[in-house]
């Protein structure tokens, strides 16, 4: 009876089960192509998907069907053509010259018979795997190159690394000095110099906005004055105002001001759209906190201000972290506010991304380590504060 | 200290919360605001207390007018009916709250909230939060905060009516004795009228924002000054009748159809020759027999343990009295009731106000 009642609930919770399995794998999927990318070369990322990351390398089984036999896994098998020798390897910058080859008689007899000749894509690809086996093209599967070139704001031609071309010595004044740090944050397309100004754009328009909320939630909820429903509903009114229908007469405000292109213009701009909602939702949060606790503070010898930053700040925590949250992401990921008053002089991540798609196409490694690295800083804020949104700080608090 | 309410008055937009309340309280009385809910007794204690302002009229603290003064600056301990602990901070740090405030040295902090704690049974819980204790330590935790400022006055809001009824008992009596010892001045805001009987000093009884009683509990209970405090104190509660007093031969009557008793005379001629009065007696007031009395039918026995709480309809009047078990009562048996009449209450039907104890 038991059992079978088990089983029936395994069944029952079957749908709901599959349900988050997908949706957990349609958010996850994407999200580690993304990642796998990031790490692989650039040549592996434009030949094969991310999934053939654990696939023998391209061409090694056209290799093996036509070529193993004779020369061996390893090429080395014939001792006068040794394929492992990039010295050999070299010879075949073209798949045509491979190709070449099998017109010719070693030992009275013809390399390959015509029937039984690789097609023209079938000899690119072994040729591709000659060079990665005799050495010429060395690359592991996975490498942190692309980071270190987006961060360095390195664009080289394919195959070329910051890595590389800075051992070599190639240093191309004003644009690639050598020494990482100074090209992280100096170089005209570096990621770690659009990543620090994010973290300067973002971390003062979170916390202006919700300190500044926070006293006027405080105020709507326990102080008494005049208008204070009127402010109120105007306030939550200000939400319908469309922030694209302010950017023009907010420039010329900031043009006469001098605060186009600095960061307390952005900040103040972050600050003024996030308020209205971060109000509101404070507002509710510490207005539903019970009255009772803020008349024994008072009692206590409480002023308004200890009962504001002893009783309604660390009991809003809640309320706090989620909203924090929520205004770092959209300050993070928000291009237009940036680009319209930072712009490329002090770029933020969003707008070095973005340049990065105009300029280079598809260049793709640099383009999913870039968007990787603006990808952490949220998943840390996330993780960091999703315990707050754990309920039940309150409980306890009153009775009943 | 001693406090005093003048003619307070306290309104909310148009609803009249507290009217015209006049109370003194002598220095380190027990007093008691009784009255049922919406009756303006915690509208009052607030007052009091600083949070809300009365409309008109004046609060004493001594001889100082207290109307102004923020409530930080009352030196008052206030236990709420919701305890309102800080649920984010432990106990020693609850406890410690007001006197951080008030710029106590840590030493001294320390020393007095712990004696504090010691006093209320919950030294070994400092380091816990609110939400990990009980209700009855909660309450004690309460009630430590508001004795840790050594304040000059206690206010007590209900803070009995979440603690289940054997919890209820013990800390009734602590809290009596405590205030006892102590000897602060205290109010004490309740519904329960065994809460206010049993340890108050002095009862005020408010109904709808009026002070319908102010004095000592056994003469609220002996000597109601109107009808509405004798029916609201006592349990099980008062039986009202109506009947016509009369005087016959030298004696006084009380009469309505099927019921006649005679009644003393220093109460009966108060009441006398004023047509319909409201005849008031308690149900241990009454008695059962089996020969003499009035006639009545049992309609219900209601067991109470101690006594059984039975109701005898007499026509259509219904009238409850406390009998001993031991005479195995049943429903549906005819029983006659003595009626202890020194004890009887007369009211006025249009005024409400007793016939007896006007001054």
């Amino acid at each position: 009876m038991r059992e079978m009642q088990k089983l029936n609930n395994f069944l029952r919770s079957i749908p709901l089960h599959a349900v988050i399995i997908g949706m957990c794998l349609v958010w996850l999927l994407p999200t580690v192509g993304l990642l796998v990318t990031s790490f692989r070369p650039v040549q592996d990322v434009n030949e094969t998907g991310w999934w053939m990351i654990l696939a023998p390398p391209q061409g090694s089984r056209e290799y093996r069907q036509f070529c193993g036999s004779c020369h061996g896994d390893d090429g080395r098998a014939i001792e006068a053509v040794n394929l492992a020798d990039p010295e050999v390897i070299s010879q075949y910058r073209r798949s045509m010259y491979l190709a070449a080859t099998f017109n010719k008689e070693f030992g009275g007899q013809i390399h390959i018979e015509k029937d039984q000749r690789p097609s023209d894509q079938e000899i690119a690809d072994i040729l591709a795997y000659l060079r990665r086996l005799s050495g010429l093209e060395k690359r592991p599967r996975l490498w942190l190159s692309n980071y270190i070139d987006a961060l360095a704001g390195f664009r080289g031609r394919p195959g070329e690394t910051y890595t590389e071309e800075c051992a070599k010595g190639n240093i191309i004044p004003g644009e690639r000095s050598c020494n990482f740090f100074k090209d992280m944050t100096t170089a005209p397309a570096a990621m770690g110099r659009a990543f620090i100004n994010s973290l300067l754009v973002t971390i003062p328009a979170t916390i202006l906005p919700i300190l500044f909320a926070a006293f006027a939630a405080y105020a709507f909820s326990w102080m008494d004055f005049h208008g204070r429903q009127v402010l109120f509903a105007i306030l939550v009114g200000l939400q319908v105002v469309p922030l694209q229908m302010t950017l023009i007469p907010i420039y010329r405000i900031y043009t006469s001001l001098g605060l186009n292109g600095t960061f307390l213009g952005v900040w103040l701009f972050h600050t003024g759209f996030g308020l209205p909602y971060a109000i509101y939702l404070l507002r509710s949060f510490i207005g539903a906190l019970p009255r009772d606790l803020f008349e024994s503070a008072y009692l206590d010898g409480a002023s308004l201000w200890t009962a504001f930053f002893r009783l309604a700040i660390p009991l809003s925590l809640p309320a706090i972290a989620s909203l924090g949250i929520f205004q770092f992401l959209w300050v993070w990921n928000d291009l237009l506010v940036a680009l319209v008053f930072l712009g490329g002089t002090t770029p933020v991540l969003t707008y070095q991304i973005s340049s990065l798609v105009s300029r280079f196409g598809t260049g793709w490694h640099l383009l999913t380590a870039a968007a990787f690295l603006s990808m952490a800083i949220p998943m840390i804020v996330f993780l960091a504060l999703q315990r707050y949104f754990v309920r039940g700080l309150l409980a306890g608090a009153v009775k009943g | 200290m001693r406090v005093d309410l003048k003619n307070i008055c306290k309104q909310f937009g148009n609803v009249v919360a507290v009217d015209d309340l006049n109370l003194d309280i002598k220095h380190g009385e027990f007093i008691s605001l009784l009255g049922p809910s919406g009756c303006g007794k915690t509208t009052t204690l607030l007052m009091v207390a600083g949070i809300y302002k009365p409309t008109a009229g004046h609060i004493y603290f001594g001889e100082r007018i207290v109307n102004d003064l923020p409530p930080k600056d009352r030196n008052i301990g206030m236990v709420f009916q919701s305890y309102a602990l800080y649920p984010h901070m432990t106990v020693f740090e609850n406890l410690t709250f007001p006197m951080q405030l008030q710029k106590v040295p840590r030493d001294e902090m320390k020393k007095r909230a712990q004696r504090v704690a010691d006093m209320m049974g919950i030294g070994h819980l400092m380091d816990r939060k609110p939400a990990q204790l009980s209700g009855g330590q909660q309450q004690r935790v309460a009630l430590g905060r508001a004795l840790v400022k050594e304040p000059q006055l206690l206010l007590f809001d209900e803070p009995l009516s979440n603690l289940d009824a054997r919890l209820r008992l013990s800390m009734r009596a602590e809290i009596k004795r405590l205030q006892f010892e102590l000897g602060i001045t205290s109010i004490y805001v309740t519904h329960d009228q065994v809460e206010a009987m049993t340890m108050a000093d002095r009862i005020a009884v408010m109904k709808e924002g009026r002070l319908q009683a102010y004095c000592p509990p056994d003469e609220l209970y002996d000597r109601p000054r109107t009808l509405f405090v004798a029916g609201f104190v006592g349990n099980p509660p008062m039986n009202f009748l109506d009947v016509e007093v009369v005087r016959e031969n030298g004696e006084y009557h009380a009469r309505r159809a099927g019921f006649d008793v005679v009644v003393p005379a220093d109460r009966g001629e108060k009441a006398v020759d004023r047509g319909n009065v409201i005849l008031g007696i308690r149900p241990e007031d009454v008695t059962i027999a089996d020969d003499e009395g009035i006639a009545g039918e049992i309609y219900v026995v209601e067991p109470l343990g101690r006594d059984d709480l039975i109701d005898v309809r007499i026509g259509e009047i219904s009238i409850h009295v406390l009998a001993d078990p031991a005479l195995g009562l049943r429903m549906g048996q005819t029983v006659r009731l003595n009626f202890n009449t020194h004890k009887v209450q007369f009211f006025d039907p249009q005024t409400e106000n007793s016939l007896l104890w006007t001054d």
